[in-house]
């Protein structure tokens, strides 16, 4: 009897050290590198016939629900809001639906915000520093429920009425690296 | 009578406390309204002092009569004399434990009231708005181009008062600068006021005094007192766009600002820098302190901020910037010469 309250106590014990990591905050740990975002592919040409699959970069910022929530103050601050609103769209592309012009994996993401797009996203490179700009891709993917539950931001930083750009229900991408778009 | 005298005799133990420069102290007021708050507090002192030595005395008394052998029970009296004593004992007890915490509350009342009320006019108005963790200070103006926009270092004139508004941008922050006034909190969304005088020209230390996040402690601030004339010099200074770099280097630290970073969060006025984030740099090398008054703003202090502020602080809001070392001694150069 004291054995199985032992081995449930410490059962217990695991999971809430396992839970716990959402909250880890990374203070001062290297981002993903860079180098491997040119791998991740946004056209479904390729040279000869059988393209080579490359596993895309995972971005270990979408583990914490503080670097998501960082992303959400960085979008803010970077006046993201200014063109794509609270992902809604406006002047850019609305940013809450399942259509991916350039790719829904963390590595396009953070490619488009580095290196800019054509008709109008500005690049950002050596004016934010990376582990920003994973911050903000976390996020960015987080508006359209790609991100697991636990580690998107609950509420919106705005007094809203409506229920925030997070609990939009997971939108499949579409587009290049998704499935192609069904007509309606 | 000896709630005036309270103060004279504490007096002489804030004394043997001196305020050395970064700390701060409610012993040591510099403003009428901090003088009221240190006078009640010597005030509670002093009961509470005469209540710990009753105490201290009672205990003593019991521990010298008691001489109870633990093997033998305690014999129980019953008598109507004995428990009219008890009575009157345990009543009367309860009727000064009462009576003194009343006074306290009459007290403190007293004092939020002389310490608060607004009795001077023709004051200088000073928006003071708490960010995670900074303090914006804004010398507000109905011209436009006369507002002065700074950072953790509040100037005012000796002898002028001074009404402070207060907002937050965040978190709920708490203003409390034991030298000047009471706390106030800075809530995000509403504004309140609150005014000072400073009568003694110094430099009193400040602190975020509700919990903000992971950089409260270091959420410092200072009030700068200085002369009338001294402060309209400062402020005229202030007024102007930040001046144009004359050295060779200084003109590559400015592109160096200008095209990394920096410009995502600092504003230099005159320059293409704009953004509200963080603090105003236009007049930096004028300030005393860097980082919310943790840094000393000198040369060495400035790089390490620049190249790992998450060292220094971590969790605070600027990111590390790994600059090339002539590239970061360039910048320092200009922003060294922000007067």
């Amino acid at each position: 009897m004291l054995r199985k309250i032992k081995f449930v106590l410490l059962a217990a014990t695991l999971i809430f050290l396992v839970s716990c990591k959402r909250e880890d905050r990374i203070l001062r740990q290297p981002p993903p590198s860079d180098e491997t975002f040119n791998t991740v592919q946004i056209s479904g040409l390729n040279p000869g016939a059988n393209p080579i699959p490359t596993p895309p970069p995972s971005n270990m910022y979408e583990e914490s629900a503080y670097a998501v929530s960082e992303g959400q103050k960085l979008y803010e601050q970077y006046n993201c809001v200014g063109c794509h609103a609270h992902g809604g769209g406006g002047i850019g592309p609305p940013l809450m639906d399942n259509n991916w012009i350039y790719g829904s994996e963390p590595g396009n993401v953070f490619a488009t915000i580095l290196q800019g797009r054509p008709n109008g996203m500005p690049s950002f490179r050596n004016r934010i520093p990376e582990y920003q700009a994973w911050e903000l891709a976390a996020y960015v993917r987080s508006m359209s429920g790609l991100l697991p539950k636990g580690v998107s931001p609950s509420r919106s930083d705005e007094m809203n009425v409506k229920p925030s750009e997070f609990q939009t229900p997971k939108q499949p991408p579409t587009g290049i690296t998704g499935q192609p778009e069904q007509p309606k | 009578m000896t709630l005036l005298t309270s103060g004279v005799s504490g007096r002489l133990l804030a004394q043997a406390m001196p305020l050395e420069p970064g700390r701060h102290l409610i012993l040591h007021p510099g403003t009428p309204q901090s003088s009221h708050i240190e006078w009640l507090y010597w005030v509670i002192f002093w009961i509470t002092f005469a209540v710990f030595l009753l105490m201290i005395l009672g205990f003593t008394r019991a521990g010298a009569r008691a001489h109870v052998d633990a093997i033998e029970p305690l014999p129980v009296t019953k008598s109507e004399e004995a428990d009219r004593k008890a009575t009157w004992a345990v009543g009367s007890a309860v009727a000064v434990t009462v009576i003194t915490l009343f006074v306290v509350l009459v007290l403190s009342v007293v004092t939020g009231k002389r310490a608060g009320g607004l009795t001077s006019k023709n004051p200088i108005t000073i928006q003071i708005i708490g960010h995670q963790w900074w303090w914006e200070i804004v010398y507000p103006n109905p011209q436009a181009d006369q507002t002065v926009t700074t950072a953790n270092e509040i100037h005012v004139p000796v002898g002028t008062p001074v009404v402070i508004l207060t907002n937050s941008a965040d978190v709920i922050h708490s203003f409390w600068a034991p030298s000047i006034n009471g706390k106030r909190d800075l809530l995000p969304g509403y504004s309140s006021a609150f005014w000072f005088k400073v009568d003694e020209p110094g430099i009193y230390r400040g602190q975020c005094a509700e919990f903000c996040g992971l950089q409260h402690a270091h959420m410092g601030f200072s009030v700068i007192a200085e002369p009338v004339d001294q402060f309209q010099a400062w402020e005229q200074q202030q007024l102007k766009p930040a001046p144009d770099p004359t050295t060779p280097e200084a003109t590559r630290g400015r592109a160096v600002f200008l095209t990394h970073a920096c410009l995502m969060c600092h504003t230099i006025r005159g320059t293409d820098a704009g953004s509200r984030v963080g603090p105003d740099l236009t007049h930096l090398a004028s300030r005393n302190m860097i980082a919310a008054e943790t840094l000393p703003n000198s040369t060495g202090a400035l790089a390490g901020w620049i190249l790992d502020p998450q060292r220094i602080k971590p969790g605070v809001r600027m990111s590390p910037n790994p600059l090339a070392p002539d590239d970061l001694q360039a910048l320092i150069a200009y922003l060294r010469s922000l007067q």
